[in-house]
């Protein structure tokens, strides 16, 4: 069906009406878009900053495992791994864990000493949505370095009326 | 009178001196988040567990902090060395003075 | 978010109703702990992962505790559940004194002729633990629910609510659970719906729930009037469903997303 560009005046605001309808659409779409959805990565930047200060922080020695597909957002078996001597002079003192997708980004933080063996933690954790979820670990020598893992999260079906 | 639930602690009963041993700990709590409403849209107010500690004959090997994105009935594997027999002791801390202890004891060879 | 996801649900619906149906063979059923991922699998199988656990040892507890005005505990009448509870769960739903009780409806029958207490409330901590206690003397024993001249009627009835259309959306369990089982909804695959590892600790809920809770989400899934706790329809549903699973070993308690 082809547009005619001449029509009665009617037609003028009803042609002017969808195009604004479909600028707002777009509007919105542009709302949604990841980058507003991800305003949290902010706050996931930060709190990582509080932890670090202005310390560079080195990527690698972190594995963090979370499942990639999660049925159900409310527990999520999450293990953090640091390659570590774990001696006296070389151990890992902290693990932070931060969400770049929850309502808070601070999701545990765990202190180990010589003591521990091995800087292997298992936890369950919620994740709110799919998102990417960091391990910052603290060494003894000061220095920090780190490892993400990404994840799809959705949702069960037939769930509970609130 | 602090609140409390029920604890279960997972520890060798004896390992081989210095070796690495794997401990399991949960607890039994909501750990409501302070994010959820009621159905008349009122907010339940934040009540979890703050703090985990285990000491090993009285010394501190590991602590954690809990934040609200930790899930219910919190649990957490770690390790730690079998230096000596004696007791594990397991310490959950948390808001509206809730207070859960555990103890475990471990001979080591 | 909740709008958002019934829309999804709602959508999705209509285009898994436009795919072919896939019934269930004889002799092919399948728990929808195959469905799980690896984690909650061993979240399931071990004791010192699986929340209900608490529940289970709450309910060892009650079990024992001594109340009402003749000062009886389940102990006076059962002794050792290990031994007096063993198989019973994979018996309920049954007829008892020509009424067809739940095992919660027994449980509750038991305080209130037995020990003269109140009846526990569904959903709460004792009634879930007590469930949850009794379920798992019989775990890994098959389903025993057969059709009895006794429960004939009640089984009927059953399956007639199992095949019946209900709610805005116009769905029977069948349709999904029967037809579709297997194909998938949204992100998940649609289980084949037996009850064969109730109570369960829901992921959903973050606590243990009965199966009648699982059944009235079902039923808000579908947009229809749920059945009331204890009712005999939920009762009539839960002997068909024990039924239809027969012979599968229960799991109780389970875990599920």
């Amino acid at each position: 069906m082809k547009k005619q560009i001449n029509f009665p005046l009617k037609m003028h605001r009803r042609y002017w009406l969808q195009r604004f309808q479909k600028f707002g659409l777009f509007t919105l779409g542009a709302w949604l878009s990841p980058s507003f959805v991800f305003a949290k990565k902010e706050d996931a930047d930060e709190a990582i900053q509080k932890i670090t200060g202005n310390a560079k922080i080195q990527d690698g020695r972190v594995t963090l495992t979370i499942p990639p597909l999660i049925e159900n957002g409310n527990l999520v078996v999450l293990k953090v791994s640091v390659e570590s001597p774990m001696t006296a002079n070389d151990y890992v003192k902290a693990i932070h864990v931060i969400a770049e997708g929850n309502p808070l980004p601070n999701i545990f933080t765990v202190y180990l000493t010589p003591r521990s063996g091995t800087a292997n933690i298992t936890t369950r954790v919620r994740l709110a949505d799919s998102q990417r979820v960091w391990a910052i670990a603290q060494m003894s020598n000061g220095s920090f370095w780190q490892g993400s893992a990404e994840t799809l999260v959705t949702l069960s079906a037939c769930t509970e009326m609130v | 009178m602090s609140k409390t639930s029920r604890t279960q602690v997972t520890v060798p009963a004896s390992a081989k001196k210095n070796s690495i041993i794997e401990i399991r700990a949960i607890v039994q709590h909501d750990m409501e988040s302070g994010f959820r409403y009621t159905e008349s849209g009122k907010l339940i107010p934040r009540d979890i567990i703050r703090v985990f500690t285990c000491s090993y004959n009285n010394v501190e090997v590991f602590k954690a902090d809990f934040y609200p994105g930790i899930g219910a009935n919190p649990l957490i594997i770690f390790t730690t060395i079998a230096t000596e027999s004696g007791t594990l002791e397991f310490k959950w801390l948390g808001d509206d003075g809730y207070a859960a202890v555990n103890q475990a004891r471990i001979t080591v060879v | 978010m909740r709008l958002a996801t019934s829309l999804c649900f709602t959508a999705f619906c209509c285009s898994v109703l436009l795919a072919a149906p896939a019934s269930i063979a004889a002799n092919t059923k399948q728990s929808s702990y195959e469905l799980m991922s690896a984690e909650n699998k061993a979240m399931q199988d071990d004791p010192s992962l699986n929340p209900a656990m608490f529940w289970v040892a709450e309910g060892e507890s009650l079990w024992q505790t001594k109340l009402g005005p003749k000062n009886m505990a389940c102990t006076s009448c059962h002794s050792d559940a290990k031994k007096s509870m063993r198989g019973v769960a994979t018996q309920f739903p049954k007829i008892v004194k020509g009424k067809l009780q739940t095992l919660e409806g027994q449980i509750n029958q038991c305080r209130s002729a037995a020990q003269n207490a109140p009846a526990l409330a569904y959903e709460s901590k004792a009634l879930l633990a007590l469930t949850a206690y009794v379920a798992v003397q019989s775990k890994g024993m098959p389903i025993a629910v057969k059709e009895t001249s006794a429960n004939q009627e009640q089984l009927k009835k059953g399956r007639q609510w199992f095949n019946e259309r209900i709610g805005q959306l116009n769905l029977s369990c069948a349709q999904c659970h029967e037809d579709r089982s297997g194909l998938k909804l949204g992100g998940s695959l649609i289980p084949q719906g037996h009850p064969n590892a109730y109570p369960i600790y829901r992921l959903e809920w973050q606590t243990l729930g009965s199966l009648q809770r699982r059944l009235r989400n079902c039923m808000s899934g579908v947009r229809a009037q749920q059945f009331e706790y204890g009712s005999p329809e939920m009762a009539q549903l839960e002997l068909f469903l024990m039924w239809r699973a027969r012979g599968m070993p229960l799991e109780a308690p389970g875990v599920r997303p």
